[in-house]
């Protein structure tokens, strides 16, 4: 149990009638890239929103970071960064306001946001467009910048909503490589995509389908198992059913 | 003639050029995707050619008609699936469908046979609010309602952003019966995997086509030597890579790194080399560029 | 043609009906205004707290304080003897009205000199002192009227008013007209202009326009459920003021109708001038909100009277739609005119339609610049 950032088991979401998670169960271990795979509609938002204490499970149980989704939501949040598709920053602040303002909403002391306003720029090459509005930034910048926004309090884990939906291939590889330096220093990443070459690059992947896991190992282990060489067939050949 | 010819199209948005001098021509009955990330001007291009937007410079002709001059003969002959989902949430499938067949004075029934693959997947849901359709839905329908009136030229932009692996595989093999029926189809994407089921494609990157070809000729173009290579620790291998003075650039694909160098440096020495800085399990093949790898390369 | 501009209909009309909120406003708020415009600014009230200073302290002074007592409208907090002690009884908020009976009062009203009665009231609540002088005006009217019966000429006793604001006399004869005017420019012109950003908004104002319909017949197509469901709305506070609040209609109902849509028009009309040049709700909603509602509220003429205004005010008011319609209300329900009597306001609003679908159509970008 130490070892996993997040344990769920049988963890079950039901919106009336309709079962949109369905008792998966898996666990994510500490600074692994987990791939959190599946088809539009196949339950994957729901889940994400019960990890990261937004939405009551109906059933099951789950720890992230060591607190439970229906008990400690609030220790939760501190403990966990969360990026979705919409980069959650403000267009119409600079750089430094929008990392100010993330510091502050995550209680850290004046000195602490200071620093870490300087490391972000310095680490993101971010020097010249320190005071620019975050609007004028270029795509691939602006979503760098998000990933070291929602890594401001340091978070045990980072939650990542199909981060890299439309951004050109050498953008998405930068992004890339923020992930692995992120998992290197022992941060745990969960993150969601459409690009199949992406699930490639994750530790493990799990694959959901009609609110079910149906499939989770590493990339290797999954293509070996469905006998097929690359992540889009094993995706396809289960969603297809 | 060609279904689409575009001359020196430029177009700017204050300070920012959406897209600068672009040229090249659609044949007719092709399937040309225009290939490039969001921001690349791929949807400024496809609002001038459905004459929804005035170039400052240029001109373009879709079935032999000026896209500024006699848009309203443009109009009736285009079907347009914008990048954003746009149908009326609030109606069903089946309104939504009627009513798109009704402006164009048509019906469902008249060019059933146009959507009749795609429409009988959506038929089990066809009282349900288009809003509540999953991804992958809202593109077939969306697809359906470009199609009803049956166009001349099918203009469909980024049909497949957002959307799952498998619809997507979905959606290409629909084109591609689509193309039997003599529609010629221009469709944008940001996914490189998808440049290969295209006829024809350009890149298109910053508002500037980098390149205009077959995939295959494409592919074929890159010159360089190309390796891809793992070992046991894919983080510290790119790193590793990228410190070597042979490397020219190295970039992850999938569970391989594409290793470009600038030498003709062996598949051997290299291996050697990285076995010395401590990694195991290296393994190196020469490999074959895909679109993606032209497009890392030109940008 | 018809077959498109039906179908077009039809889907507006599904938006309409599958949106609540849509619903609220389209009929929730025309019953909610009339009814609070109605109780709140013409309730009757009781018991409303005021001083007399009584100069003349003879035997019809008394009669006098006696009638006003009587009515049970108001309560007779003191008498007292200056009138500069009434200011503190205002600041103290005890009394809300003062009334001075003149000098001499009984001697020269039988003299049949003018007799002038002061209504001083405390206008920080503007409406409330308003109705407070309005009914005491009527019930000195109505005192005079009891000894006039046989006299001729008859006695005079005017009154003087003294507010610190100069509301008109609001009564359900005026809110009606004033009401009817905010709730179809409302209406018609906020919720065309919604209607229209919202395609803009979702994207599928670009699908029409790459159709071969005539941008005309999508303009059409989406105001008319509205004309329709405003004409309703204007049927409704009619029939609301003439049932509730008795408001009379002297003169034809056809021709109020129909110069109610000629209204409407000019609303929708405004409706989609504003949402060629809006591109989100919000933005329609606010453009909406400044442009029409503050203007027909304020500068109609049924809150405040135009005629006291600044003449920056008195001007801008001529372009108000709202001012004319309330005009044309006021004349064919009240004094039962005929459409030759109005036929100044009738005019200005056929060319306001003109002018402004004009300017809407040369504004609605067929293609984008």
């Amino acid at each position: 149990m130490e070892n996993n950032a997040i344990t769920a088991i049988g963890l079950t979401k039901k919106f009336g009638d309709f079962t949109a998670v369905n008792a998966i169960t898996f666990e994510v271990k500490k600074g692994e890239i987990f791939g959190f795979l599946g088809a539009n509609g196949a339950g994957k938002t729901t889940a994400i929103k019960m990890l990261i204490g937004l939405s009551r499970p109906t059933n099951g149980q789950a720890t992230v970071a060591g607190f439970d989704v229906f008990k400690q939501t609030n220790r939760i949040k501190e403990n966990i960064g969360y990026m979705s598709q919409k980069f959650s920053l403000y267009e119409d602040l600079t750089v430094k306001q929008n990392i100010n303002f993330y510091g502050g909403i995550y209680g850290l002391s004046r000195k602490k946001i200071i620093e870490k306003t300087a490391s972000i720029i310095e680490n993101l090459n971010l020097r010249s467009y320190a005071n620019k509005v975050v609007g004028d930034l270029p795509l691939g910048w602006k979503q760098r910048l998000s990933f070291a926004v929602a890594s401001v309090h340091d978070p045990k884990i980072i939650f990542l909503d199909e981060p890299t939906g439309g951004v050109d291939p050498a953008t998405r590889r930068q992004f890339w490589e923020m992930i692995y330096e992120a998992s290197n220093n022992g941060i745990t990443i969960f993150v969601t995509t459409h690009y199949m070459d992406e699930a490639e690059y994750c530790h493990r992947v799990s694959i959901m389908v009609d609110g079910k896991i149906e499939a989770l190992g590493t990339p290797r282990e999954l293509k070996e198992r469905f006998k097929v060489n690359s992540m889009d067939d094993v995706f396809i050949q289960l969603a297809r059913g | 003639m060609n279904a689409i010819e575009i001359k020196n199209i430029n177009k700017s948005f204050g300070d920012t050029q959406a897209v600068s001098d672009i040229n090249f021509s659609v044949k007719k009955g092709e399937l040309f995707g225009l290939i490039g990330p969001d921001g690349a001007g791929k949807s400024t291009l496809f609002k001038i050619l459905t004459t929804l937007l005035i170039p400052d410079e240029g001109n373009a002709t879709v079935s032999g008609f000026d896209t500024v001059k006699d848009y309203k003969r443009i109009r009736k002959i285009i079907g347009y699936m914008p990048g954003k989902f746009s149908l009326y949430q609030d109606l069903s499938v089946q309104e939504n469908l009627n009513f798109f067949a009704t402006i164009f004075g048509t019906t469902i029934e008249k060019n059933y046979h146009l959507i009749k693959d795609i429409y009988v997947q959506l038929e089990p849901f066809k009282n349900r609010r288009a809003g509540k359709l999953s991804g992958g839905m809202k593109q077939k329908l969306a697809l359906c309602c470009a199609l009803i009136h049956e166009p001349e030229v099918l203009f469909l932009d980024e049909p497949t952003t957002g959307v799952d692996a498998v619809s997507r595989a979905e959606f290409w093999e629909m084109l591609k019966r689509l193309k039997a029926h003599g529609i010629t189809i221009l469709v944008s994407t940001p996914y490189m995997d998808e440049a290969s089921l295209c006829e024809r494609i350009a890149l298109i990157q910053e508002g500037k086509i980098l390149q205009i070809d077959t995939p295959q000729n494409i592919t074929n173009s890159y010159s360089k030597p190309l390796f891809e290579i793992k070992s046991h620790d894919f983080y510290q291998l790119l790193k590793d890579l990228r410190e070597e003075p042979f490397t020219e650039r190295v970039e992850p694909f999938g569970e391989y790194l594409h290793l470009t160098t600038n030498s003709d440096i062996s598949s051997n020495s290299i291996s050697e080399i990285l076995e010395k800085k401590g990694h195991t399990q290296i393994e190196i093949n020469q490999a074959i560029a895909s679109i993606e790898d032209v497009f890392l390369d030109l940008m | 043609m018809l077959r498109i501009f039906l179908a077009f209909v039809k889907k507006e009309t599904f938006h309409i009906l599958r949106d609540t909120r849509t619903l609220v406003i389209l009929f929730g708020m025309p019953i909610a205004l009339v009814l609070i415009f109605g109780y709140t600014v013409t309730n009757e009230f009781k018991d409303a707290s005021i001083s007399i200073i009584d100069q003349s302290k003879d035997n019809l002074s008394h009669e006098f304080v006696e009638h006003l007592t009587a009515s049970g409208h108001f309560q007779l907090t003191n008498l007292p003897n200056n009138i500069n002690s009434l200011d503190g009884e205002f600041k103290g908020g005890n009394v809300k009205m003062g009334i001075v009976i003149p000098p001499n009062f009984e001697k020269d009203f039988f003299k049949k000199t003018p007799v002038t009665i002061q209504l001083i009231t405390d206008a920080s609540e503007p409406n409330y002192a308003t109705t407070l002088t309005s009914y005491a005006s009527q019930m000195i009217f109505s005192f005079q009227k009891k000894y006039s019966k046989s006299a001729i000429p008859p006695y005079q006793i005017e009154t003087e008013i003294r507010m610190m604001y100069n509301p008109k006399l609001i009564g359900a004869y005026n809110f009606i007209p004033g009401v009817a005017a905010l709730i179809l420019m409302l209406i018609s012109a906020m919720m065309t202009s919604l209607t229209i950003a919202k395609e803009k908004e979702t994207g599928t104002m670009d699908l029409l326009l790459v159709s071969p319909l005539p941008p005309m017949l999508i303009i059409l197509g989406k105001i008319m459920p509205y004309v329709v469901l405003s004409f309703i709305d204007a049927v409704l506070v009619f029939a609301m003021g003439y049932y509730i609040f008795e408001v009379p209609i002297h003169g034809s109902l056809a021709l109020l109708l129909s110069l109610s849509l000629l209204y409407l028009t000019v609303a929708l009309a405004l409706g989609v001038l504003i949402s060629t040049k809006a591109a989100t709700q919000q933005a329609a909603m606010m453009v909406s909100l400044f442009t029409l509602m503050l203007p027909t509220m304020l500068l109609s003429g049924f809150m405040f009277p135009i005629a006291s205004m600044p003449w920056v005010l008195q001007y801008i008011s001529k372009i108000v739609p709202a001012n004319y319609f309330v005009q044309i209300q006021q004349a064919v329900m009240l004094k039962g005119a005929g459409w030759e009597s109005i036929s100044h306001p009738i005019l200005i609003l056929i060319i306001m339609v003109f002018v402004l679908f004009a300017a809407a159509w040369k504004n609605f970008k067929v293609i984008y610049k």
